[in-house]
């Protein structure tokens, strides 16, 4: 894919430089996110004001919302007053929460990273060893079986499978809770059961998305296995008497990682839209839950907020990919 | 993928997804009920897949449905329905027969709240989802040919530019922009269709992009090249054949993707609205009755399953066809 014409710059300019030039795109990439919210606020029928406020704020509230957001001045004036509002964090207030949007996306934050981290952590724990596995008996009844679960996995609507978990796990077969990050007065047990009732109620929820997004990641693995294990240094390994597990994994696996590494900054979209419908059937209070809320009451400055916010967030991943790909690929790293 | 080779499996997905294609294009004549008809809302609400109820005609024009209908000794209709019986008399049953009434409805995959059939309305949901994947792919494909092929071969500055543009889209939480979008434009179904189509064209266009690229490079080219054809003839009878087929597979895949993000937008209440149905707004109105009607959000889904499958099948199979060097 991108690798060598991404590692060749880097060859040439340095570690420095390129890692420089990441971050450059990657600030271009945030201020074309907040430009594009300014043009879809400006395109949506109705004049700005109509999006940002609802109507049942008062005369004097919309008065000063328009003066602040500089309506009565020339596009480019206001384009660059939202630019400033929004570099120094001022990113409207929420309808619904009459709070400003800001703060209560950071609230919902630490939910949404950690039901990400810990469906990331299942899938590749999930992904790698089916993958190998998969990529070592190529072509045989087991690597077609799991090729045809990646398949079906791929192509399942992470939200349905959610509800169909739900039917299954927490009310069939009552293993898990439905809903929630916790249960109602956990507050008062101590910190060891406290915990243990978090992850009770994490589980569900972070297994259904790391399962749905490790089919499309096991079917990566196995076609980058069967590459690596092609290669001559995998005969070097095995002419030298190791072992079948020492080949595999120490010299055909390791050099599998590092597009791994890229694939997971690339992945992230796709991380963050399986949170959102996931916290969506779970009521999990993450951000995919606030904009769903956002879009149930109509509140624009949520929604786009949110949308912004994501965006950055995703570009944050990349460049750390990015990053982290200079650190495993020693082609990148001696530049 | 060689080691496949061409077991009946493969071809079936590509025929799967034709099907598929036929059976919504074919929904009001396969459709054993008009999907929108609310049989009798509160006799035949949330009953599961394979129910038999009878049909009563009412005199005043009104339908019930009711579990058993039979004759009394004195002649009156005895109707059970909603765990109570009821008797009417003769005149007022207008199928009445010598033992009941003739008629039966079955509701293959069950009824909704609305005693509306589930089987009729996953059918003509089929042809929202299909029509509005075929429009978002149609108008995707379109603008990923030209901004892949402007990124490829334009002048540099506006080359470099677009190139930019395809990765920043591409970094961009797909669902999160969509969900803007349709939040800011009300929806209607064709909207949903463009919103999902101007939002998906970027991997078609790195692709096609990507190819050009690699064509550019080939002695072929240079030597179309050096035979003095002109730029068009050189993009139509040389670049464009020979980059398609990639495109062709990632088509492919882009339809079950289409579907899959329609039915998460119409889920959350922003894409295709009822009362037109679609699988991801049937998915949602079970979401509530999840445990007492679970069919009502558990065949939508399926029927997606389905379709994705078929459609990511076609896709890889189209591709192990098409490139000998993909494994």
């Amino acid at each position: 894919m991108s690798t060598t014409s991404d590692s060749s710059p880097a060859r040439r300019a340095g570690l420095a430089e390129h890692l420089l030039g990441r971050l450059g795109s990657a600030l271009l990439l945030l201020w074309m996110v907040v430009t594009v919210t300014f043009l879809l606020i400006h395109l949506a029928p109705g004049d700005p004001l109509s999006v940002l406020s609802p109507e049942r704020f008062s005369p004097e509230h919309r008065e000063r919302l328009a003066r602040s957001l500089g309506l009565d001045r020339s596009l480019g004036e206001q384009y660059l007053v939202w630019l400033g509002n929004f570099l120094r964090g001022d990113w409207g207030t929420s309808f619904s929460l009459s709070r400003p949007v800001l703060s209560v996306i950071t609230e919902a934050l630490p939910a949404t990273i950690l039901l990400a981290f810990a469906a990331t952590v299942i899938e590749y724990a999930v992904a790698i060893p089916v993958g190998v596995a998969a990529a070592r008996r190529r072509g045989r009844w087991a690597d077609r079986l799991l090729r045809f679960c990646g398949l079906a996995l791929y192509s399942t609507p992470v939200f349905w499978l959610a509800l169909m978990a739900i039917l299954v796990f927490a009310y069939w077969w009552p293993l898990f809770p439905a809903s929630h990050r916790a249960s109602v007065g956990a507050e008062d047990l101590g910190w060891g059961a406290r915990l243990l009732d978090q992850l009770h109620h994490l589980a569900l929820p972070a297994l259904v998305l790391g399962v749905a997004s490790a089919g499309g990641t096991a079917r990566f693995v196995r076609n980058r296995m069967i590459e690596v294990l092609a290669e001559d240094y995998i005969r070097l390994a095995r002419a030298k008497g190791l072992s079948e597990r020492r080949v595999v994994w120490r010299h055909g696996f390791r050099n599998a990682l590092v597009p791994l590494v890229q694939l997971l900054g690339l992945s992230l979209p796709m991380l963050l839209n399986g949170t959102l419908v996931v916290e969506v059937v779970f009521s999990w209070p993450g951000l995919g839950q606030r904009i769903y809320q956002g879009i149930l009451a109509r509140d624009y400055p949520l929604i786009l907020g949110t949308t912004v916010f994501s965006g950055a967030l995703v570009i944050l991943g990349n460049l750390l990919a990015d990053f982290a790909h200079a650190a495993v690929d020693p082609r990148v790293r001696r530049g | 993928m060689a080691e496949s080779g061409r077991s009946p499996w493969r071809s079936a997905s590509g025929f799967g997804a034709f099907a598929l294609v036929v059976a919504g294009l074919a929904a009001p004549l396969l459709a054993p009920h008009d999907p929108d008809r609310q049989f009798d809302p509160a006799g035949g609400q949330y009953r599961p897949p394979g129910t038999r109820l009878a049909r009563v005609e009412l005199a005043d024009g009104r339908t019930l449905l009711a579990d058993r209908v039979t004759r009394t000794a004195s002649g009156e209709i005895r109707v059970e329905r909603l765990g109570r019986s009821e008797e009417l008399p003769p005149a007022q049953v207008t199928n009445a027969t010598a033992d009941g009434v003739g008629d039966h409805e079955r509701f293959w995959l069950g009824t909704d709240g609305f005693s509306r059939d589930l089987l009729s309305r996953l059918l003509h949901g089929a042809r929202v989802s299909l029509l509005v994947a075929f429009l978002a792919v149609g108008l995707s494909l379109s603008l990923g040919l030209s901004v892949g092929g402007l990124a490829a071969l334009a002048p540099r500055p506006l080359a470099g530019g677009l190139t930019r543009l395809i990765d920043g889209f591409l970094a961009f939480p797909y669902l999160f922009l969509v969900i803007a979008l349709a939040a800011l434009f009300r929806p209607s179904t064709l909207l949903v269709a463009l919103i999902l189509g101007a939002t998906g064209w970027m991997t078609i266009a790195r692709l096609f992009r990507a190819e050009l690229l690699g064509l550019a490079e080939r002695d072929f080219v240079l030597a179309v090249r050096a035979l003095g054809a002109s730029p068009a003839r050189l993009f139509f009878h040389h670049l464009l054949p020979n980059a398609l087929s990639p495109v062709l597979v990632q088509t492919t895949l882009l339809v079950s993707q289409v579907i899959l993000v329609e039915a998460s937008l119409s889920f959350l209440g922003l894409g295709v609205q009822p009362p037109t149905s679609s699988w991801g707004n049937m998915i949602a109105e079970g979401r509530d009755v999840l445990t007492t009607a679970w069919w009502v959000s558990a065949f939508p889904g399926l029927a997606l399953v389905l379709t994705a499958v078929a459609f990511n099948h076609l896709g890889d199979d189209l591709r192990d066809r098409l490139d000998p060097r993909a494994g």
